[in-house]
C-alpha cells in the first residue's frame, strides 16, 4: 500500500469519526457560532448571571490555588531550608544544600531514578500492549467475553495496597505460594529464592504484581475506546480490502487518538507515582535495596517523628520537574500535532 | 516506628496490622495539617468509673498510643484505677500507634493531651529541648526514690530536667528454646569465642543458627545485634556518643565491630531480608533455628501457649573484657507531659500516681510482656522469663534504649537501617558502608 494511498484512506475516515463525536455532543454546532456570538453573549448576561459565573469559576479556582498550588510552591520555596517541623523558628535558608546533597550525597536517589524509569519503560512495553492485546480480542465478541472481562478488570477494583498485601503473601519465601509452588522454599537448601528480598530480582516482583494490575486498567480504557468506534470505519476498511492487522493498526488506533493519549498520560503517571504497592512491600523504612523510587524517598524524609521537611522537598521538586516535564512535552507535542492535522 | 510496630504487630492479625501500617503513613503525609485530624481520629471516651462530674479541677487528659488490644486494656485498666484512687476524671484519646509516633511532632505543636504515652531517651530529650515537653521535676521529688538511677538519667532531658515517669521496659538479648538446647547438649555462650562456636555447631546439626528476619519494615531488628557488638567492644560512652552523632562512623573502632559482625553473619538464616521478624521468631518456636538476637517481646509472637515455658535467653557474649556484660538493651516506655497541656497540676498528680509500683502492678497485670520500670514493682506474680528479664535490668550498670530509640530516628531508619541491611546482603570488612553513613550524618545531626 502506498503511503498516499493510506492517507487519502484515512482523511476521510478520521474526518467522519471526529465529526461523529462533535455531532453527538453537539459542539460542533455551537462552536462555529460562538467566535460572532461570543460579544453580544457577554452582554446578554444580567449581572445576577455574571455573580453566579464568577462564583462557579472563582471557587474552584480559589481551591485549586489554596489546595493545589500554594501547597506545591510552598514544598518548592522549603525545599531551599532546613527545618526540622517544629515552629518557623528553626527554619533556616540554605540555597542549593538540599539539592546538592540529593545529587551528590544520597546512596539511594540514582537508583531510585534508574527504578522509576525502569518502571516506566517495563509499563510502556509489556502490561500496557498487554492490555491493549486482551482489550482487541475481547471486543472481537468471542464466548465468555464477558466472564474474562471482569477477570481480568478484577484487579483494578482492588486498591495498590491491596494488591501489595496480595503479592506479599504470594511472595513470601517460608510460606508464599510461589516459592512452595516451585519447591525453593527451604531457607538451608540449595535454590531459595527471596523474592522480595534479593536486590536483584525484588523490582522485577514487584513489576510483575503491578503489571498484573495495570494490564486490565489498560484493557477497560481501550475496551470503551473500542466498543465507541464507528463500525462503518471497519465496513470500510473491509470493503477497501484492508486485513484484521490492517484494519486495527490503521484505521481503528489512529481513531482512538484520545483514549491513545489518556493511555500514554496514564501509563507516565502511574510510574512515576508507584508507591504504595512497593510501600507494602518493602515496608515502611521503605528505602529498600533493589526497591528505591523517588516517591519513596520522599515520604521517608517528609513523613516521621524526626522528619526532614526541606530535604524531602527537594526530593520532591525533583520529581515534580521531571513529571511536568515528560507530560508537558507529550501534551504540548501531541496538540501541535492535532493543530497541524 | 520501628519497635513501635512491634508491638502493634504482635496483638493483632497480621493483615490488619500491616494496614494501619500504611494508614498511619499515608496520615503523615499531611504533616502540617495533621494535628486537628490527629484529634478527631482517635476514639475519645471518658475513663469508666466515676462518669458524672465533667470537667471538675481534677480532670486530666490522657493521649495514649496503645491502639493494640493489650496495651489499650492495659491503659484502661491504668486510667480508671486513677480515677478510683483519685477521684478525678481521666479523658483518654487513644491513637493508632504507629500513626501517633509518624505525627508527634505536629500532635505536641497541635491540641495535645495533657499526659502523653512515649519513649525514654533521646526521643524524649529531643523533644524536651525543642520545648515540646513540659518538665515535671516536682513529679520526680515524690516518685524518685521507687526508681533506679539508670531510670532516673533516661528520665532527663538534656537540661538536667526531668521530663518523663517511666512505666515498664523489656531487655534484648539472646533468645532460645530450652528443650532444643538440652536435646543437643547446648550451653548458653559468655563469651565471643564459645557463641561463634556455638553457631558453628548448630550449623553442623542442620540448623539455622541465627534466627533473623528483616523484610518488610523490619530492618530495625539489626540494630539489636549491632548496639550488643558495640556496647561490648567499644563500651557505653563511645556508643552512646555515636549514637548521639558526637562521634564518627569512619572510627577505626567500629570496624572491630563489623569485623565481630561478620563473623557471626555467616550464621544468620537465609532469605533475611524477605522475612519478617515474626517469621524469624517462628522458626526458634518449630526447632528449625537455634537461636535469635532479640526482645523480650519476642514472647508475644508465642501461638501455641505451651511453649511459653520453654523459651528462655542468655545475655549477649562479652567480647572485651574491659566491658563484659554491663549493659543491657531494654527500651522503656513512660509518659511525658507535654508543654501545652491544659491541666498541668492534675496532670502531675497522674503522673505522680503513675510512678508508683502500684500503678505498674496494674498495668502489669493486663500486659504481662514487659517488666516493670519501678525497683518496688510487685514481681510476684512474673513469670520465669520476666523475673529473669527483671534481674538482668536490675543489675546492668547501664541501660540503653535501642538504636533507633538512642539516637536521631530519621538518620537511623533512613540512612543507618539501610546501610545495615545492604550491607547483610554480602558482609564485607563494612568500610565502604561505615564510610557512607558517616558522609550523610552532618545531615542530621546539625544543632
Amino acid at each position: 500500500m502506498a503511503a498516499g494511498e493510506r492517507d487519502g484512506r484515512m482523511r476521510p475516515a478520521k474526518g467522519s469519526g471526529m465529526a461523529l463525536i462533535a455531532d453527538v455532543t453537539g459542539k460542533n454546532a455551537s462552536s462555529q457560532s460562538r467566535t460572532s456570538q461570543r460579544g453580544s453573549r457577554m452582554r446578554l448576561l444580567s449581572v445576577a448571571d455574571k455573580a453566579f459565573l464568577a462564583v462557579l469559576i472563582g471557587v474552584p479556582l480559589l481551591a485549586l490555588l489554596a489546595f493545589v498550588w500554594l501547597p506545591a510552591l510552598a514544598s518548592v520555596g522549603i525545599s531551599f531550608t532546613q527545618w526540622d517541623g517544629i515552629g518557623l523558628s528553626g527554619l533556616h535558608w540554605v540555597g542549593l544544600q538540599n539539592y546538592k546533597n540529593v545529587f551528590t550525597n544520597y546512596p539511594p536517589f540514582w537508583p531510585a531514578v534508574e527504578h522509576n524509569i525502569i518502571w516506566m519503560v517495563f509499563t510502556a512495553l509489556v502490561p500496557t500492549p498487554a492490555g491493549i492485546f486482551l482489550a482487541y480480542q475481547l471486543d472481537r465478541k468471542i464466548r465468555f467475553s464477558r466472564v474474562y472481562q471482569m477477570a481480568i478488570f478484577l484487579p483494578v477494583v482492588l486498591s495498590t495496597a491491596v494488591v501489595g498485601f496480595i503479592w506479599e503473601i504470594v511472595y513470601d519465601p517460608d510460606h508464599g505460594l510461589l516459592n512452595s509452588a516451585l519447591g525453593t522454599n527451604n531457607p538451608s537448601g540449595k535454590h531459595y529464592i527471596d523474592w522480595l528480598g534479593d536486590p536483584h530480582l525484588n523490582l522485577w516482583a514487584v513489576l510483575v504484581a503491578s503489571a498484573w494490575r495495570h494490564t486490565g486498567y489498560v484493557m477497560i480504557l481501550y475496551l470503551a475506546g473500542l466498543k465507541s468506534v464507528d463500525p462503518s470505519l471497519r465496513e470500510a476498511a473491509a470493503i477497501d480490502g484492508a486485513n484484521g492487522r490492517q484494519t486495527f493498526l490503521r484505521v481503528i488506533v489512529p481513531a482512538m487518538k484520545p483514549i491513545n493519549v489518556t493511555i500514554i498520560v496514564v501509563t507516565v503517571m502511574e510510574s512515576l507515582r508507584a508507591f504504595d504497592m512497593v510501600y507494602v512491600l518493602s515496608g515502611n523504612n521503605g528505602s529498600k535495596q533493589g526497591l528505591e523510587l523517588l516517591s519513596l524517598l520522599i515520604t521517608n524524609n517528609t513523613v516521621g517523628e524526626s522528619p526532614r521537611p526541606g530535604y524531602g522537598s527537594a526530593l520532591a521538586t525533583v520529581l515534580l520537574v521531571v513529571s511536568m516535564a515528560a507530560i508537558v512535552t507529550f501534551l504540548v507535542q501531541n496538540f501541535r500535532k492535532e493543530r497541524q492535522a | 516506628m520501628s519497635r513501635g510496630s512491634r508491638t502493634t504487630s504482635l496483638n493483632s492479625p497480621l493483615p490488619i496490622d500491616r494496614r494501619s501500617l500504611l494508614r498511619g503513613a499515608l496520615g503523615g503525609a499531611g504533616l502540617l495539617l495533621a494535628a486537628p485530624v490527629l484529634d478527631a481520629c482517635g476514639k475519645s471516651s471518658a475513663s469508666a468509673a466515676g462518669s458524672g462530674s465533667g470537667g471538675g479541677s481534677g480532670q486530666v487528659t490522657f493521649g495514649s498510643d496503645g491502639s493494640d488490644p493489650t496495651p489499650r486494656k492495659a491503659y484502661g485498666a491504668l486510667t480508671s484505677a486513677y480515677t478510683t484512687a483519685s477521684g478525678n476524671q481521666v479523658r483518654t484519646n487513644v491513637l493508632d500507634h504507629n500513626t501517633f509516633a509518624q505525627q508527634i511532632t505536629a500532635y505536641l505543636q497541635g491540641t495535645p493531651e495533657d499526659v502523653v504515652t512515649w519513649f525514654a531517651g533521646y526521643r524524649m530529650q529531643f523533644f524536651a529541648k525543642k520545648n515540646l515537653l513540659h518538665p515535671i521535676d516536682d513529679v520526680w521529688d515524690t516518685i524518685g526514690a521507687g526508681f533506679s538511677d539508670a531510670a532516673k538519667k533516661l528520665s532527663l532531658g538534656l537540661d538536667g530536667k526531668a521530663y518523663f515517669v517511666p512505666l515498664y521496659n523489656y531487655p534484648w538479648g539472646v533468645f532460645y528454646r530450652k528443650s532444643l538446647f538440652q536435646e543437643k547438649g547446648y550451653q548458653p555462650a559468655t563469651d565471643w569465642d564459645s557463641f561463634v562456636a556455638l553457631c558453628g555447631q548448630m550449623k553442623k546439626d542442620g540448623l539455622s543458627p541465627l534466627a533473623a528476619g528483616f523484610g518488610g519494615g523490619d530492618s530495625w531488628t539489626n540494630l539489636g545485634t549491632f548496639d550488643y557488638l558495640n556496647l561490648r567492644i567499644n563500651g557505653y560512652d563511645f556508643h552512646m556518643q555515636l549514637m548521639g552523632g558526637k562521634a564518627s562512623w569512619s572510627d577505626p573502632k567500629l570496624a572491630a565491630v563489623m569485623d565481630h559482625w561478620r563473623q557471626i553473619a555467616a550464621f544468620n538464616q537465609a532469605g533475611a531480608s524477605g522475612r519478617k521478624w515474626q517469621d524469624a521468631a517462628q522458626s526458634v518456636f518449630d526447632k528449625k533455628s537455634g537461636m535469635t538476637v532479640t526482645g523480650l517481646f519476642m514472647g508475644q509472637a508465642i501461638t501455641d501457649e505451651t511453649l511459653r515455658d520453654d523459651m528462655d535467653f542468655f545475655a549477649f557474649p562479652s567480647i572485651d573484657p574491659a566491658h563484659g556484660q554491663d549493659a543491657v538493651e531494654a527500651p522503656t516506655d513512660g509518659f511525658v507531659m507535654s508543654a501545652k497541656a491544659k491541666h498541668v497540676d492534675a496532670g502531675k498528680k497522674m503522673l505522680e500516681w503513675i510512678g508508683t509500683a502500684a500503678a505498674e502492678t496494674v498495668y502489669a497485670n493486663v500486659d504481662p510482656s514487659n517488666v516493670g520500670a519501678s525497683t518496688k514493682a510487685d514481681t510476684s506474680k512474673y513469670n520465669a522469663l520476666q523475673q529473669k528479664a527483671a534481674q538482668m535490668i536490675s543489675s546492668a550498670k547501664y541501660i540503653t534504649q535501642f538504636g533507633d530509640r538512642d539516637s536521631d530516628p530519621g538518620f537511623i531508619s533512613a540512612v543507618v537501617e539501610p546501610g545495615f541491611a545492604q550491607w547483610l546482603a554480602s558482609p564485607d570488612d563494612g568500610a565502604s558502608t561505615l564510610k557512607k553513613i558517616e558522609s550523610q550524618r552532618s545531615q542530621y545531626f546539625t544543632s
